[in-house]
């Protein structure tokens, strides 16, 4: 039978040969991740079912990084209840508050191959799909039933392949491809299925543009995005994970897959306006907003390329006096590259803040949160109101290129 | 289930319903105590057992959060009515026994403190200031089951060793 990849992998973890859109399956989970947030409730979850050990604790993938360091007692005391459970379980798959965000992490370390089934309480958990995994987001409860079982069910979603083909103009990257594609089909168009990026112009990105695609999947609803595993995959896989794997590749014939063409030759820097992720509009219609922070990083655009292409921008220049600029590097690994290359000293030259790898003001519960009335320009993946402090504070989100550019005027700029 | 209806828009997210600021709460009382702050910093005093949330499409999306359905229900809110849903918050809910209650071209009929009966078996919910009555989609046979055992966790709980064999 023909099938997508999706119904390929999920065929796989559930032990059949076969599998089908709308089926409801039980799949083997190969990595279950969790965070310092929604660790907690997932160990209290856990403990209610009364087990005393977690099915596989190689399987399981822990990382501090949305509250790191902690910034209140409660944090600290979430931080201590994962810690315990890591001790007890045996889990040695951690990375306490060191390391950097999860989405950026777990394939850094290789801990994500081709074809595996990735779950993880935290809804950018798509972002993996980039290595051709099928890789989801759970909550709490479902993390108890893998962490007792190893498996979880799924309804086997559709597929939407969006077919990306053109050059990309200068200054303009995969987050404006991304944006454009959910301005076009909405923040519900892509519910339940299966998100697959494919065309020349995705086979043409690095790993990292792919996760950017791949990351934003949920923000049309999707419930997994998905890049074909290619030589690029496998040579960002070496050194990085021992790991077997299987590629696996959608037919043209499956039965479930709706293809939709993107072309992006014409395509202008995009910016997701307040407070949802689908008002997009092309950079010209909104240029010189008025803005008071800018925010650098991020699990979408918080990689070493993203550091580059705004240090390019910002090199010699200085940060606006009227607002302030966080440049969070997604990693510890992203950081040390960054600090070699010499980027973190531009942005401290230039009077922007360089902090520690972490979420950041991605979520508003960290630090860099903006008050009543304020604007913020953000490089992450969501400006829902309240999502980055004040419900009556305004989020746009763009490309590093275009929150550099606009750094240095102070509103929102075109950086071509 | 018969309550009073509180109505919302289109794309309620999770950052609407509990701000992430909130999220290193874990006791439910105090989730609750913050729901829907997002659009109305009252809503938690203002809403009372039993109260029905009645929205557009795509309501819960955003985070995988589990904070999102607990605040509701723990806010003693007894189902969540809309014309969808986003997949994580559905997983969510129903994994903690909030019932949910998908009906297509309800949100334009249905006014805020409207009184509303739902019946589940029957598959109707019915506004009983208006007497218009809806169909409702029901819940998938396997969701269902979860639903009636009380939840996933009483559902492992009773499956455990099914599940694993499988
Ligand atoms: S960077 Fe933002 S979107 Fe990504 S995991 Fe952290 S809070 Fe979530």
């Amino acid at each position: 039978m023909a099938m997508t990849m999706a119904e390929k992998i999920l065929a796989k973890a559930s032990g059949n040969k076969e599998s089908e859109a709308g089926e409801i399956i039980m799949a083997n989970i190969d990595v279950a991740m969790t965070h310092d947030l929604t660790g907690p409730l997932s160990v209290e979850s856990f403990e209610k079912i009364g087990l005393k050990e977690v099915w596989d604790p190689e399987k399981i993938v822990i990382v501090f990084d949305h509250q790191v360091p902690a910034d209140s007692i409660d944090a600290a005391k979430n931080h201590m209840i994962m810690r315990k459970f890591v001790k007890e379980q045996g889990i040695h798959n951690f990375y306490d508050v060191r390391e950097g965000v999860c989405h950026q992490v777990l394939p850094e370390k290789g801990h994500v191959v081709p074809g595996e089934v990735v779950v993880g309480t935290d809804s950018h958990t798509c972002t993996h799909g980039a290595l051709g995994a099928f890789a989801t987001g759970i909550g709490s409860t479902d993390m108890a039933m893998v962490f007792a079982t190893g498996k979880l069910w799924f309804k086997v979603p559709e597929t939407i392949k969006f077919e990306i083909t053109g050059k990309l103009q200068e200054n303009v990257f995969a987050k404006d491809v991304v944006l454009d594609i959910i301005g076009k089909i909405g923040a519900d168009g892509a519910t339940y299925k299966a998100c697959e990026f494919g065309g020349e112009t995705t086979r043409n990105m690095t790993i990292s543009d792919r996760m950017v695609l791949c990351n934003m999947a949920i923000e049309m609803g999707g419930k997994s995005g998905l890049v074909e595993p290619d030589q690029k995959t496998i040579n960002y896989l070496k050194g990085r994970s021992t790991k077997p794997y299987e590629i696996m590749k959608t037919d043209s014939d499956a039965l479930s897959l709706e293809t939709m063409y993107v072309d992006v030759n014409e395509l202008e820097p995009q910016i997701a306006c307040p407070h949802n992720v689908d008002n997009v509009k092309p950079v010209s219609e909104v240029e010189g907003t008025h803005i008071d922070q800018v925010f650098l990083g991020s699990c979408t655009n918080g990689r070493l390329s993203d550091l580059r292409t705004a240090a390019k921008i910002m090199k010699g220049k200085e940060v606006s006096k009227n607002i302030r600029m966080l440049v969070i590097p997604a990693s510890r690994e992203v950081y040390s590259k960054a600090m070699d290359e010499g980027l973190l000293r531009t942005f401290v030259d230039s009077g922007a803040l360089v902090c520690n790898p972490c979420c950041g003001p991605c979520l508003g519960g960290h630090i860099g949160l903006v008050g009543p009335g304020e604007v913020s320009l953000s490089t992450s993946n969501r400006n829902f109101k309240g999502r980055q402090g004040s419900p009556d504070a305004e989020v746009y989100l763009s490309s590093a290129a275009v929150a550099a550019a606009s750094a240095i005027t102070g509103k929102i700029t075109d950086p071509r | 289930m018969k309550g009073k209806v509180w109505k919302f828009g289109d794309d309620v997210d999770t950052d609407i319903i509990i701000p992430g600021r909130y999220l290193v709460l874990r006791d439910e009382k105090e989730l609750a105590a913050c729901v829907m702050e997002g659009c109305d910093p009252d809503f938690s005093k203002k809403v009372k057992k039993g109260d029905i949330l009645v929205a557009g499409k795509n309501f819960g999306c955003g985070s995988s959060r589990e904070h999102a359905p607990i605040a509701i229900k723990a806010a003693g809110i007894s189902a969540v009515v809309a014309e969808s849903f986003a997949r994580i918050f559905y997983r969510n809910s129903i994994n903690i026994g909030l019932p949910l209650i998908e009906s297509k071209e309800i949100s334009g009929h249905i006014s805020e403190g409207d009184i509303v009966d739902i019946n589940i078996d029957e598959g109707i919910l019915k506004d009983l200031n208006t007497s218009e009555e809806f169909e409702i989609k029901p819940l998938p046979d396997f969701m269902l089951g979860i639903m009636e055992e009380g939840g996933l966790i009483n559902f492992l709980k009773n499956h455990l060793d099914e599940i694993k064999d499988e």
